[in-house]
């Protein structure tokens, strides 16, 4: 057994107990995860109030509606991924603990996409047919969101760790994600606009599943960077 | 080498020095921007398709590279501050956000201006250019905020140095995923293209323009950050030692 | 005059120009503005301080 692979399973503990910990507190507190689900429906409901009902409207805006209200309710729900740990302490204790701090950043936002992400994508089906889109749209709908999702997650990440412990942070938070969101809400919402069109999409797909793996591999030690800087 | 580059790097030094750089690169860029403004109102020929409109891509072209070089020079320099803890490279990293800022501002309302006549709208949603400007504005805002709401400097210096870091990174991407979008969209592409088709006697006044806008950016940034130096050491001992000095200047 | 009117896009051209040399203006001398209240800022503390002590 060479030492990198002694090392191996006690590293991805650290990310499993995480996220774990994570998951099981988000359990416990259902509002965490159903307030952005209910935010997304509401800023959908909003829409077709605001400029009409008539269906080659909402089959025009459905996809680019759909994305931007993905893209704030993934935003509101950005807050609370390190605020908890940073109040009661256990922020700390991670980060004087072995574990490598991206791995345990990762860890976090690996359960932050499965409460927001995740749930976001599994609801969108609904609110797409009440957009009169195709069923075949509505699975591009759902990929693009999964990678973006993710990409949002990983982005956010940072976000929140450079803003965690600092007053008034939820507004200086949005000013610095919305930026760095840009690109993924570009290439989501404009994809699932061409496969409602019938012309050719798949370079979107491959261009967010592309940032989805760059963001992952990248955004981690970002995250740690800045949860150190933030702690100091 | 080295030493010398630390020696310019020490506060108490670049403090002393930098008027002096400041003034080295302050009066060629002036005579640059003079000579360019003039000839590019009145010397330069008229462009045959635009007419006398294409005349402001000689304050547009110099400010919209000077907000990405801007952007750049923050990056590069919050990197160095990480990295080797250096000073002056935070100084420099905060002092380089405003005006790049101001300059982005400039790029986009002059880009907007030209637009009226040209597009017959005074914003073109669909133009890739003044999209990705209108991003990096808002970059720009972010890092300014971020920066304002810490408190403590040196935890400011290293969080908006990460920002930067990650941004960079994005704005490229940023900017080719605007230009993607807007091919969707049959985006305008009709911004005078300083290829090698250009008359020499249109180019040479935007050429001296580029310049001269960038010598006077690097004077204000020099001065911007002696400011920025003073003001971070007002508690040290050197700064002390020059106010009481007799020959005390500012 | 001609040559001042730009074909027609004489006030396009010359606002451009004019904002161009305001942000300089308006860089330059917040500059030197800062500057100086920084300098004296601190020269008061410094002077305050020299005196009680």
């Amino acid at each position: 057994m060479t030492d990198s692979e002694r090392h191996m399973p006690s590293m991805m503990s650290g990310l499993t107990a995480v996220a774990r910990r994570d998951l099981l507190l988000a359990w416990k507190r259902p509002g965490d995860v159903l307030n952005p689900l209910f935010f997304f429906a509401m800023v959908c409901t909003l829409f077709p109030l605001a400029v009409g009902p008539s269906a080659e409207q909402l089959t025009f805006s459905g996809p680019g509606v759909l994305w931007v209200a993905a893209l704030l309710a993934m935003l509101i729900s950005l807050n609370s991924l390190f605020i908890s740990d940073f109040d009661d302490g256990s922020l700390e204790q991670l980060l004087v603990s072995p574990q490598p701090l991206p791995l345990v950043g990762l860890g976090k936002t690996i359960s932050h996409w499965l409460t927001s992400g995740l749930p976001l994508v599994l609801v969108s089906p609904i609110v797409a047919i009440t957009y009169r889109m195709q069923s075949d749209v509505v699975l591009v709908l759902m990929l693009t969101l999964t990678l973006g999702t993710i990409s949002l997650s990983l982005l956010g990440s940072i976000g929140a760790a450079l803003t965690v412990g600092l007053h008034r942070g939820t507004a200086l938070l949005s000013l610095l994600i919305l930026p760095l969101s840009m690109p993924v809400l570009i290439i989501g919402a404009n994809t699932v606009s061409l496969a409602a069109g019938n012309e050719t999409y798949s370079a979107g797909i491959w261009a967010l599943a592309a940032y989805a793996v760059g963001t992952l591999s990248l955004a981690p030690y970002a995250t740690a960077a800045a949860l150190r800087i933030s702690n100091e | 080498m080295w030493k010398w580059f630390h020696q310019l790097a020490s506060p108490p030094h670049f403090y002393r020095i930098a008027p002096i750089f400041s003034a080295v690169l302050l009066l060629p860029g002036l005579a640059l921007i003079a000579y360019g403004v003039y000839a590019g109102l009145f010397l330069a020929p008229m462009d045959y398709q635009q007419g006398d409109a294409f005349r402001i891509i000689y304050v547009h072209v110099p400010s919209a590279y000077l907000s990405m070089m801007a952007y750049m020079i923050m990056a590069v320099a919050g990197g160095i501050g990480l990295i080797w803890r250096m000073k002056l490279a935070h100084a420099v990293a905060a002092s380089a956000a405003p005006l790049g800022a101001w300059f982005t501002f400039l790029a986009l309302a002059t880009g907007s201006i030209w637009g009226r006549p040209m597009w017959g709208t005074w914003w073109e949603w669909a133009d890739p250019r003044m999209m990705s400007e209108l991003i990096l504005l808002f970059f720009y805002f972010g890092y300014m905020a971020l920066r304002a709401a810490i408190d403590d400097t040196a935890k400011a210096d290293k969080a908006s140095a990460v920002l930067a870091l990650v941004g960079v990174v994005n704005v490229i991407i940023v900017h080719y995923s605007v230009e993607w979008w807007s091919s969707l969209h049959q985006g305008q592409t009709i911004m005078a293209k300083d290829g090698p088709a250009m008359d020499p006697g249109m180019l040479y006044p935007l050429l001296a323009n580029i310049f001269g806008f960038t010598l006077l950016f690097g004077s204000l940034l020099l001065r911007r950050t002696r400011t920025e130096v003073l003001f971070r050491e007002r508690r040290t001992r050197w700064v002390k030692e020059m106010i009481l000095a007799p020959e005390g200047q500012s | 005059m001609e040559s001042l009117a730009m074909g027609g896009y004489g006030t396009y051209v010359w606002t451009c120009f004019g904002l161009a040399a305001a942000v300089l203006i308006i860089n330059e001398w917040r500059v030197r503005a800062r500057q100086s209240t920084v300098y004296k800022e601190i020269e008061v503390r410094i002077k305050a301080l020299e005196e009680s002590a």
